[in-house]
């Protein structure tokens, strides 16, 4: 521990700290430019100059370089200090006259126009080399440096040519304190790919995340992509948020589990997928980024999105026309047959929250406005007294204009006009539909799947959320499309079967079940591997096949195929068909 | 006897999940269909031996119709595709013994399908009419 005094308060310093950290934690402001907690001090921008007594001699030194030694005695606002940030600031505003932190600092010590003639207005960099010592220290990528000397002295990558070497994580534009690193780089970053995407490599998936813990993009973290680039030589870059996290609860080498459970009852609550609209061409999906799906819209309208809630178009400006297209995939026969929805209730909502927000004018192409629900047609009706403008007619067709904006084409039946609209966003209310895994689920755990691909209720009216196999229950858009209020009735309905169930504690099997007379089978097997549910196993020791009458499901495709009759499915036996053909056909037509 | 007037008889085997609860809504709604098939419910097409095939045959039936779930769909998985296979392999044998393929027939309806059930029922009584009674049922006939 050392003692010092800074503007005549006692400070406490530990071992290692510099002067500004000790001021800083004190609360003395000090300003600088070329400091960063993360990186190593440079001194670079000397704006952090303070005066340093020691020994009874007086020096001005820069404080994020200097030692907090024991009895030392700082000012940070002596006359001498303010004199040279002034002359400091001088030279800073005459390099770089255009820059707005360096104006307001220059402006704070009095400068308001550069003494020294400028070379260059448009010149931002400074030469503090935070973008060099990030790219070295912490994304360990070491693209950029120093090159030249004296006034030739810059910043840039080898050759200033581009590099494979940078990954173009983009930590150098963000540190840059005067905005001298072009946002290309943020341009060209990862998520050009994907720009709805989270707005940083480490976030909370979702404001109602259970748990509500962040999740790292491992696409996207520098330290997974540098250690996945180098094949693992290079595994320690990064870290901040190592760094920042006071609960020190960063893992980064937590891997994902695989946990394994003994359950009763299982509810299969697997939802459904975005309908992908490039299979049908005519609403030009992909061909620009203004036009988007309603999901897509969602994520730019949500306020911990990345746009912080603002519904702005690719460009950054806000749209001034919007059109959205109902049943983009849904009742349609070259897509889904069936009515999604969800998605009339949506787009309502998504007009409202651009008229809201932008003021836009907003088009909303319906073929019918499906408000089925509790204060539906009542939201509906306010919608329509927000000016919302309602096309009656399926948009036909959307195409992108040389000029970047969009065309909408379609009919409006109410009038029996061909409608055609300029606008600059376009929002397709796209299907949902079955998890394209779905199959895998279904015979996983012997359910049915309905023609759409949804998997399939025990009765679509009497037991909905039921399936074939006892004790698995359905909830939510895994049996077919379905609101949040429906969903969660649904899933509400299905814990209420399950709970009851596992209360009950047995479970009730149907009486058509097949049974193996012992007796007359040969133990060839064959029903063993024709039974859906494995039903049926092998006795070893007694060379025949034995139902387990709790798994059986009475289909009798064993009892169909058995070459002994050995066995039976009751209630369907080859007794009872064989005496109903024979009662179809005894009486002479 | 000529095809004037000869009304076939046809024995449906259908699956209690799909093509019965298919055959139950056209009845509910009423969809004409000729009243020449009878049905056989089974909870399976999966169910259907050869034997129950050929036993109505060899009884006098002058069709059979086998007609359970599309693939992928069946209630129990996979037992639509064990009767597809049985079915396909009886088909030979038919036409060996004198009787013909063409009076087999196996077809995949959904329970949502009402329609295509009726449409089917159509059809295959108008094939049956067009092959005339089953050689079973001459000797039936003429004993």
């Amino acid at each position: 521990m050392a003692t010092l005094i800074i503007d005549g308060q006692e400070l406490q310093a530990e071992e290692g700290q510099t002067v500004l950290e000790v001021a800083r934690e004190a609360g003395i402001e000090i300003p600088t430019l070329c400091y960063h907690p993360f990186l190593e001090p440079h001194g670079a921008c000397r704006l952090c100059t303070v005066e340093v007594i020691r020994h009874g001699r007086s020096r001005l030194e820069t404080a994020c370089t200097y030692p907090a030694w024991d009895g030392l005695e700082i000012k940070t606002r002596s006359p001498a200090v303010v004199q040279a940030r002034k002359v400091i600031l001088e030279l800073f505003l005459s390099r770089c006259p255009n820059v707005p932190i360096i104006q307001e600092l220059a402006r704070e010590y009095g400068v308001t126009e550069p003494p020294f003639p400028t070379d260059d207005p448009d010149e931002k960099c400074i030469l503090c080399g935070l973008c060099v010592r990030v790219c070295h220290e912490l994304v360990k990528a070491d693209v950029l440096n120093f090159s030249q000397r004296g006034i030739e002295r810059r910043v840039g990558p080898p050759f200033l040519e581009k590099t494979r070497q940078c990954i173009g994580c983009g930590a150098c534009t963000i540190i840059c304190p005067t905005g001298a690193i072009e946002s290309v780089l943020k341009q060209a970053a990862i998520y050009k790919e994907k720009p709805l995407g989270p707005a940083s490599a480490i976030y909370v998936p979702s404001l109602q995340a259970i748990p509500n813990v962040p999740v790292i993009d491992t696409d996207a973290c520098i330290r997974f992509r540098q250690n996945d680039r180098t094949e693992g030589h290079l595994a320690d870059a990064c870290g901040v948020c190592e760094m920042v996290c006071e609960a020190g609860a960063i893992d980064f080498d937590q891997q994902d589990e695989i946990i394994e459970l003994d359950v009763g009852t299982i509810i299969v609550a697997t939802g459904f997928a975005m309908w992908d609209p490039t299979q049908l061409a005519q609403y030009a999906y992909g061909q620009s980024p203004n036009i988007i799906t309603g999901l897509e819209f969602e994520r730019l309208s949500n306020a911990g999105g990345f746009t912080g809630g603002e519904i702005l178009l690719a460009d950054g400006h806000k749209p001034e026309r919007v059109a959205i297209i109902h049943c983009v995939g849904s009742r349609d026969h070259n897509a889904h047959s069936y009515c999604s929805r969800i998605c009339c209730m949506y787009a309502l909502k998504q007009a409202h929250l651009v008229r809201d927000k932008t003021g836009a004018e907003v088009y909303e192409f319906y073929m019918d406005m499906r408000a089925f629900g509790k204060g539906y047609e009542e939201f509906y009706e306010r919608v329509q007294e927000e000016d919302v403008f309602m096309i009656r007619g399926a948009g036909a067709k959307v195409e992108v204009l040389p000029n970047g904006k969009l065309r909408v084409k379609g009919e409006d039946a109410n009038v029996g006009l061909v409608v055609s609209l300029e606008v600059d966003m376009v929002i397709l209310a796209s299907a949902i539909e079955a998890q394209p895994d779905a199959d895998r689920i279904a015979s996983l755990f012997g359910l049915g799947r309905t023609e759409d691909g949804f998997f399939a209720e025990a009765h679509p009216k009497m037991r909905p959320v039921e399936t074939n196999t006892d004790g698995v229950f359905l909830a939510g858009c895994c049996q077919g499309p379905r609101d949040v209020p429906d969903t969660v009735a649904h899933a509400g309905a299905a814990t209420s079967m399950a709970l009851a169930l596992m209360d009950k504690g047995e479970v009730t099997i149907s009486p058509a079940v097949a049974y193996v007379d012992e007796k007359l089978c040969s133990g060839c097997k064959t029903c063993i591997t024709l039974c859906p549910y494995s039903a049926i196993s092998f006795i070893e020791e007694d060379n025949v096949a034995r139902v387990n009458e709790a798994l059986c499901k009475g289909c009798g495709t064993c009892a169909a195929a058995c070459p002994s009759g050995a066995i039976t499915a009751r209630h369907f036996t080859d007794m009872q068909i064989l005496a109903q053909i024979e009662g179809l056909l005894r009486v002479p037509a | 006897m000529g095809n004037n007037g000869f009304e076939p008889r046809i024995v449906a085997f259908m699956c209690n999940w799909c093509t019965y609860a298919a055959a139950d809504t056209a009845g509910v709604s009423r969809m004409q269909q000729p009243p020449n098939v009878d049905v056989v419910r089974v909870m399976c097409t999966g169910r259907v031996d050869a034997t129950f095939i050929l036993k109505a045959l060899a009884l006098g039936a002058d069709g059979v119709l086998v007609s359970g779930c599309h693939p992928g769909q069946c209630h129990y998985e996979k037992g639509n595709l064990n009767a597809r296979r049985r079915v396909t392999a009886l088909k030979p044998f038919l036409d060996a013994v004198g009787i013909g393929r063409d009076r087999l027939r196996l077809e995949w309806i959904a329970a949502s399908e009402a329609p295509k059930e009726a449409e089917v029922i159509a059809e295959f009584t108008e094939t049956i009419k067009q092959l005339g009674p089953s050689p079973f049922r001459r000797r039936q006939e003429d004993d």
